[in-house]
């Protein structure tokens, strides 16, 4: 066994380490929760954790793989949680959990990745900061439509409007499911952890297949010279949209795990600062590092619940992390100055120099 | 008259998000980088005038200029601090840099100011300036929106003069048209980098001003929202271009007054951002701006 793993590529054995990481906190979690050691409020935490965890690894795949900076997940996650719960207050009590559930994630996720291609077509013609800004855009677009938006159903079918609940036109025993920026309400709990943890290894075992294929090369390709690598002839448009309806695929997952978590569903929950929060966990985890955004997901949503004095600087201790680790790991006299650091202490010389992934 | 009113109140409103854009728009064209703190900067000059102007009771102009000289400060320490390292760093490292100083930025106010929104005094009002009646008392227009006007287009003017006319300004002109070979002719790059984010970020003192004193709530992400229109506003009308800004910044704020008062005002903001994504997917160099021809 050992032996075998010695032998194993070194990107599989890298992969089997974050499974690893996973399951072990998984497991761990669990005995805990058995043995009754853990606090209710923790418990709570543990939906969002697999949310956030997820949302980090979709949006690694558009900031470090892909590189282009994305700044409407929360978009796709709010279209996600809508779409999904809308489907499961719908059937919920009509079938059996065991369907209804996963049919809500996988509605979740195709309407999800629908807007990815709608919301990607116009925007991955353009890069950089354009692309920045225009993913803002349109999740703000995403925001303020839901959050004016009635819908209803009665016996003469659906009805929708985007001014107020009276123009409508429902019947007086109609049913209003989506009510403006009240969102959804009276939703029926249905997230567990394990539901969540279970998201996760799909996740990873999609997205670390996806980078370690053909395809992924590709991406990473793009990212690295996209017109070297037009000019061997991968197809730009393709490859970016894969990428990024992959990573809106699964952003909508975990929009939909998260709004079966709770009992009210707000558009306004999914808003630029979410979008900034799990840009944080990517950056502090490492661009391009599929295990450190499940770390930095993780540690960063347990710790202000832990130190509790902490929630007050909660955002400025993410906002001095953006700064300082881009400064830390993206400055060209700071690299200088550790490598210097790190050569005074090795005494190896002439070591290959690793590149960092931009 | 209605629609008059509505015309001219947006493009008052116009007016802000230019002299806004051009700070975006000569920061992104010398220094070619998205400096997305720059719409805090126009809260925390808005705060120094709310403490100035509304606390102490200081003189309307002078707490206009204390605004100014804290925002020049607060903008070249923030180049200095957190952009003059990753110069030569990837856009996207130096983009979040950008966020992340422009969040620093709205919690620091959060946590020294409190997050609830304070009522703000016009300091146009506060000068003793009247709103102007025309056709009988049909049509008021406010002193603001004249004050707003008046001040975008001086401010305008004075600067296309700055830029075309004097040392600094042809500095400013060459480095954006090629770092590398500005700096082999003797130019000072990081000096002209540092006084266009100095310039930049006094005209959004002047902006926030201007904006608290028509929408007179502040709180710290006053200057979020406005912000990312002025950088919408700046992209509008062709990034880089002076004039550009000014012409987007205007027809942004007729277009979004106009859909908030005939269309939604849920909806306002969406079609704000709709215009970005057309204007970038049909014409993606702007109504005025230059075409940049990527080398290998």
């Amino acid at each position: 066994m050992l032996s075998r793993l010695k032998t194993m590529k070194k990107t599989t054995r890298s992969n089997l380490i974050t499974f690893g990481i996973v399951i072990v906190f998984y497991l761990v979690v669990q005995i805990l929760s058995g043995a009754g050691l853990t606090t209710r409020s923790f418990e709570g935490q543990l939906v969002p954790i697999c949310a956030y965890v997820v949302l980090a690894i979709s949006l690694n795949l558009t900031v470090g793989f892909l590189g282009e900076l994305s700044l409407g997940h929360a978009g796709f996650m709010s279209v996600g949680a809508f779409s999904g719960v809308l489907l499961w207050t719908l059937v919920g009590d009509s079938l059996p959990a065991f369907v209804a559930i996963p049919l809500a994630f996988i509605v979740g996720g195709i309407v999800a990745g629908i807007f990815g291609v709608i919301v990607g077509v116009p925007v991955l013609r353009l890069s950089g900061d354009y692309l920045a800004i225009v993913t803002l855009a349109f999740g703000e677009i995403i925001k303020n439509i839901i959050n004016a938006l009635y819908l209803g159903v009665d016996e003469n079918g659906v009805h929708f409007s985007l001014t107020d609940a009276n123009s409508m036109g429902l019947s007086a025993d109609g049913e209003t499911l989506i009510n403006g920026a009240m969102g959804i309400t009276g939703i029926k709990k249905a997230s567990t952890f394990t539901i969540g943890f279970v998201l996760i290894l799909i996740t990873l075992i999609v997205i670390l297949n996806l980078i370690n294929s053909r395809t992924g090369r590709a991406i990473m390709a793009i990212r690295d010279n996209e017109i070297a690598a037009q000019s061997v002839g991968i197809n730009l448009t393709r490859f970016k949209l894969t990428a990024f309806v992959v990573s809106a695929v699964f952003a909508g997952f975990a929009g939909v795990l998260y709004g079966l978590n709770y009992s009210s569903l707000v558009a306004s929950r999914f808003d630029y600062n979410t979008s900034i929060q799990i840009l944080v966990f990517v950056v502090l985890g490492g661009i391009g590092s599929i295990r450190g955004s499940i770390i930095a997901a993780a540690l960063l949503t347990v710790l202000p619940e832990v130190l509790r004095g902490l929630q007050d600087y909660r955002m400025l201790i993410y906002a001095i992390v953006l700064i300082v680790v881009m400064i830390f790991n993206q400055s060209p006299q700071i690299i200088a100055w550790r490598k210097r650091i790190i050569g005074r202490f090795s005494s190896k010389k002439g070591e290959p120099e690793k590149k960092e992934v931009a | 008259m209605q629609f008059l009113s509505y015309l001219i109140s947006g493009i008052s409103l116009g007016s802000v998000y230019a002299l806004i854009a051009l700070g975006y728009t000569m920061v992104y064209g010398i220094a070619k980088m998205l400096n997305f703190a720059h719409g805090d900067i126009i809260m925390i000059g808005s705060y120094v005038i709310f403490f100035a102007f509304g606390g102490f009771g200081w003189n309307p102009i002078l707490s206009v200029v204390v605004s100014m000289v804290v925002c020049t400060i607060l903008g070249t320490v923030i180049e200095r601090v957190a952009y003059r390292p990753l110069r030569e760093a990837p856009s996207l490292a130096v983009l979040i840099t950008a966020i992340g100083v422009s969040y620093l930025l709205q919690q620091v106010a959060q946590l020294m100011w409190s997050p609830d929104p304070k009522s703000f005094q016009s300091i146009v009002a506060g000068a003793g300036l009247k709103p102007l009646e025309l056709f009988g008392g049909k049509l008021t227009i406010s002193a603001e929106a004249i004050v707003t006007i008046i001040a975008c287009v001086v401010i305008m003017v004075a600067l296309t003069a700055f830029v075309n006319h004097t040392v600094p300004g042809h500095a400013m002109l060459a480095v954006s048209e090629d770092r590398g070979a500005a700096q082999l002719m003797g130019v000072n790059v990081n000096a002209t980098i540092a006084l266009t984010f100095a310039i930049g970020s006094a005209l959004a003192a002047v902006a926030g001003a201007l904006l608290c004193s028509s929408y007179p709530t502040l709180s710290p992400t006053t200057g979020a929202m406005p912000g990312i229109k002025a950088f919408v506003a700046a992209v509008f009308g062709g990034i880089g271009s002076i004039p550009g800004a000014f012409l987007g910044g205007v027809l942004l704020g007729v277009i979004e007054n106009l859909s908030k008062a005939y269309i939604s005002t849920q909806l306002s903001d969406a079609i704000v951002f709709l215009v970005l994504i057309v204007v970038l997917v049909v014409k993606p160099t702007g109504l005025l701006g230059k075409k940049i021809n990527v080398k290998v």
